[in-house]
């Protein structure tokens, strides 16, 4: 990579390293099943990727994420549920052919803005533009008003809430609070036996650095320099001539749209979207993840959302009464220890001993230093 | 049913050990099973909101496969069970659940509480094969290979209760309140059907609240407007405490004024508190007050195991009948095969249930009795009324659709 626009040397290890963890290290020492569990953690990273730009350089915080990473889940729902409802898989129902929740909510014909979510190429453009649009509305509202801060983070908790109570009281059309369940196929290719589980994966890892590509080059772009700018000193931005409320959209739309492809990922990985995706609490936990991994690091936020949901699994499997406090316990640690997250400790004590072991070691005649990064390896396990 | 499992059986080749069956025999799908034990999963959520309601369940389970060890266990073999937290979050019950079949492959999961919770686990337990045993009272429309349904399904839960209370009260008019899920939904979908064409009478209001919600009175003032014979109710949950303290601080006396709810048990009693709802009437199959020898060795076990205090509603009692039904089965079937347990369930009997006697239908449901009782100021239910017969359950009602 001789483009040092994108990357810096140490920014493209650690994406490679990333890489070989996801692509080789991972799939290689798990089972599908914990697997799969990976594939459902990373949904998040998508929104955690989303934060570290609009939170961590645009000073935007959002506690309503969730919206997004529902409005696109919901979008790739819709689609998989009317394939899983065939005439034939829903002969049972008083009105076949429509999704059983429909059904059961005495409806009998498929409302109107189900109908184009019978294509996927509808779909996968509503994933990125509903949530994008809505953002859009939002963003230009507030940020035009020069409404930023608490106040932006407080109205976006309000809209979680306001969807949520949306989504499930309207069960007819939304599947109300028990959600979109028994997704069934993709284009007549079943989602879910092992084999689907892994092309899945792996097909959510190669979006996964897409996006992550995308943030590589906002930051590394003037419009990074100017989304952290805005941040330490919006009224210079200003006068200096700059739209501020133009960057600050900017920002938020792509938060918005990297949420809702976590959130399509989600439908297809678990095979399920319910409304407890949506609201205020899983919207805190996703900022959460970033605030674990740190904000201001990319690959941080990545692994911050790993490490948090293997910690979530791990101690509910083993204390299944107790679990919640050791969490919490987790994340107040990490906070009062590390304000920074992981890639604060990985900047402040790991970089610099593997800086200085390379350039001890690149004075000596032959030096293998990469050997010695790599087994250095993984921060934070 | 079984026949499947009877050549294995007689093919075995020396019973040496007691009459213990081969474990090549009885498992031949790779299940949890060895030689002196059998694992099966306890999938609930012991955290979040739902943990107030599902607690009993967990420790109703707990009580049944201590006492099933203690009798011999299954086919032999001890029970050994894995608990895991669905924490009240759907997505989590179906996680756990993928885990318990495919990691632990346990031989059978006593679990699930609300209805979005099973709709979750449902697809699998399906495609994993695995044996659910779901103790809820719940709205029906849904009949699995992999699923028996301990509670009852909402027209054997209902349809007496209404008859009984058009009978007894002579009532015309019902005002219906429930929360906004699916089971309050078809269970009022239901009862409506049934009120305006058998029992001839009216629906006069009916509304929904959401999940947790607090605040009645506006419904509460309908109620004083519409002056119905009967407020039938099915709010869960945590609402429950506001409805009943509400409905009583606004003047009306359930003494005077008849309410039959179908979604409050003992448990929530708990948290409304006895002076709040007394004189309410409950439609469901058990009251911890049951007068039969069943219970009365029922009650003071499940006490002594976990406290004098606890009280054991509807569901408990039904999370207590899984894993019995699920040992009477498995002995049945001479099987632990969960193919040969879905096909011998029909039939199957549980003379031993607190609740009196119950047989597993075709339809993987119970046959069981349906009971009216009235909340005392102790938080106990008096036994009012029950059906002479078991009632047929039939999860896709011909008419209430």
């Amino acid at each position: 990579m001789t483009d040092n626009r994108f990357f810096n040397r140490s920014e493209l290890i650690g994406i490679l390293m990333l890489a070989v963890l996801l692509v080789v290290v991972l799939p290689l020492t798990l089972d599908v099943f914990r697997l799969n569990l990976v594939a459902k953690y990373l949904t998040y990273a998508f929104v955690a990727l989303g934060l570290v730009i609009c939170w961590g350089y645009g000073g935007i915080l959002s506690l309503g994420q969730g919206v997004f990473f529902g409005l696109g889940g919901y979008c790739m729902a819709m689609f998989l549920k009317l394939e899983a409802s065939s005439v034939e898989n829903t002969k049972i129902q008083s009105t076949p052919g429509i999704p059983d929740f429909m059904d059961w909510n005495q409806i009998t014909a498929l409302p109107f803005f189900w109908k184009p979510f019978n294509s996927l190429t509808f779909t996968i453009a509503a994933i990125i533009l509903v949530p994008g649009i809505f953002a859009l509305i939002i963003g230009t509202a507030m940020f035009k008003r020069r409404v930023g801060g608490t106040y932006f983070a407080i109205i976006t908790q309000a809209v979680a809430a306001i969807l949520t109570i949306l989504i499930v009281g309207q069960q007819g059309y939304t599947g109300g609070i028990n959600g979109m369940t028994d997704l069934r196929t993709l284009k007549g290719w079943d989602i879910r036996p092992d084999h689907a589980k892994i092309v899945l994966y792996f097909f959510e890892v190669g979006c996964l650095f897409v996006c992550i590509m995308i943030a590589q080059f906002v930051r590394h772009s003037k419009l990074g320099r100017i989304l952290v700018a805005m941040r330490e000193k919006e009224d210079r931005v200003r006068f200096s001539g700059y739209s501020v409320a133009n960057f600050k959209i900017f920002a938020f739309c792509i938060a918005a749209v990297f949420a809702a492809i976590g959130g399509a990922m989600f439908a297809l990985n678990v095979g399920f979207m319910s409304p407890s995706f949506v609201g205020i609490v899983p919207s805190i936990e996703m900022v959460i993840y970033t605030a674990v991994g740190g904000r201001l690091s990319i690959l941080g936020a990545i692994y911050g959302t790993l490490l948090v949901n293997f910690a979530k699994t791990g101690l509910s499997e083993s204390f299944p009464e107790l679990w919640l406090f050791g969490l919490g316990g987790l994340f107040i640690a990490v906070v009062l220890a590390f304000p920074n997250g992981l890639a604060g400790i990985w900047g402040d004590y790991v970089q610099p001993r593997i800086d200085r072991l390379i350039s001890s070691r690149k004075s000596k005649p032959d030096g293998g230093w990469t050997d010695s990064s790599v087994a250095d390896g993984a921060p934070a396990e | 049913m079984g026949m499947a499992a009877l050549p294995a059986i007689s093919m075995l080749p020396r019973q040496s050990f007691a009459d213990v069956p081969a474990t090549a025999a009885v498992n031949t799908t790779g299940l949890a099973v060895t030689d002196t034990e059998v694992t099966v999963g306890i999938l609930h959520s012991a955290t979040g909101t739902m943990a107030i309601s599902e607690t009993g369940s967990i420790e109703a389970e707990k009580l049944a496969i201590e006492q099933i060890n203690a009798a011999g266990g299954v086919l032999g073999r001890k029970i050994k069970f894995i608990q895991e937290d669905g924490a009240s979050d759907w997505p989590t019950f179906a996680e756990k659940a993928k885990k318990l079949l495919v990691n632990d492959k346990v031989a059978a999961i006593m679990g699930c509480w609300t209805s979005a919770s099973r709709k979750a686990v449902l697809p699998v337990v399906e495609q994993y094969n695995g044996m659910l045993y779901y103790p809820t009272f719940y709205e029906g429309l849904e009949q699995s290979k992999n699923v028996i349904y301990t509670g009852q399904e909402a027209t054997q839960q209902i349809l007496a209760g209404l008859n009984w209370i058009a009978k007894e009260k002579g009532a015309k008019t019902f005002f219906f309140i429930g929360s906004d899920y699916i089971w309050p939904r078809t269970s009022n979908k239901i009862a409506r059907k049934h009120v305006e064409n058998v029992l001839k009478g009216k629906v006069v209001g009916e509304e929904y609240y959401p999940l947790g919600n607090t605040q009645f009175n506006s419904v509460i003032n309908k109620i004083k407007l519409t002056k119905p014979d009967v407020i039938f109710t099915d709010v869960v949950g945590g609402s429950n405490v506001a409805f009943y303290k509400q409905l009583k601080a606004a003047g009306i006396d359930l003494a005077k004024q008849p309410l039959l709810t179908i979604s409050v048990t003992e448990d929530e009693i708990d948290g409304i508190g006895g002076e709040n709802i007394a004189g309410a009437y409950a439609c469901m199959k058990y009251f911890q007050s049951l007068d039969n020898a069943n219970n009365k060795a029922f009650v003071p076990a499940f006490k002594k195991m976990w406290g004098e205090k606890t009280v054991i509603g509807d569901v408990t009692q039904a999370a207590y009948l899984g894993p019995w039904l699920w040992k009477l089965t498995v002995e049945k079937a001479g099987s632990f095969d969960v193919d040969k347990i879905a096909a011998a369930s029909p039939g199957v009997e549980f003379k031993g249930a607190p609740e009196g006697y119950v047989r597993i239908h075709e339809n993987h449901h119970l046959w069981s009795k349906t009971r009216v009782g009235r909340a005392k100021l102790d938080g106990q239910f008096e036994l009012i009324y029950e059906t002479a017969d078991l009632v047929e359950p039939d999860p896709f009602p011909k008419g209430y659709q």
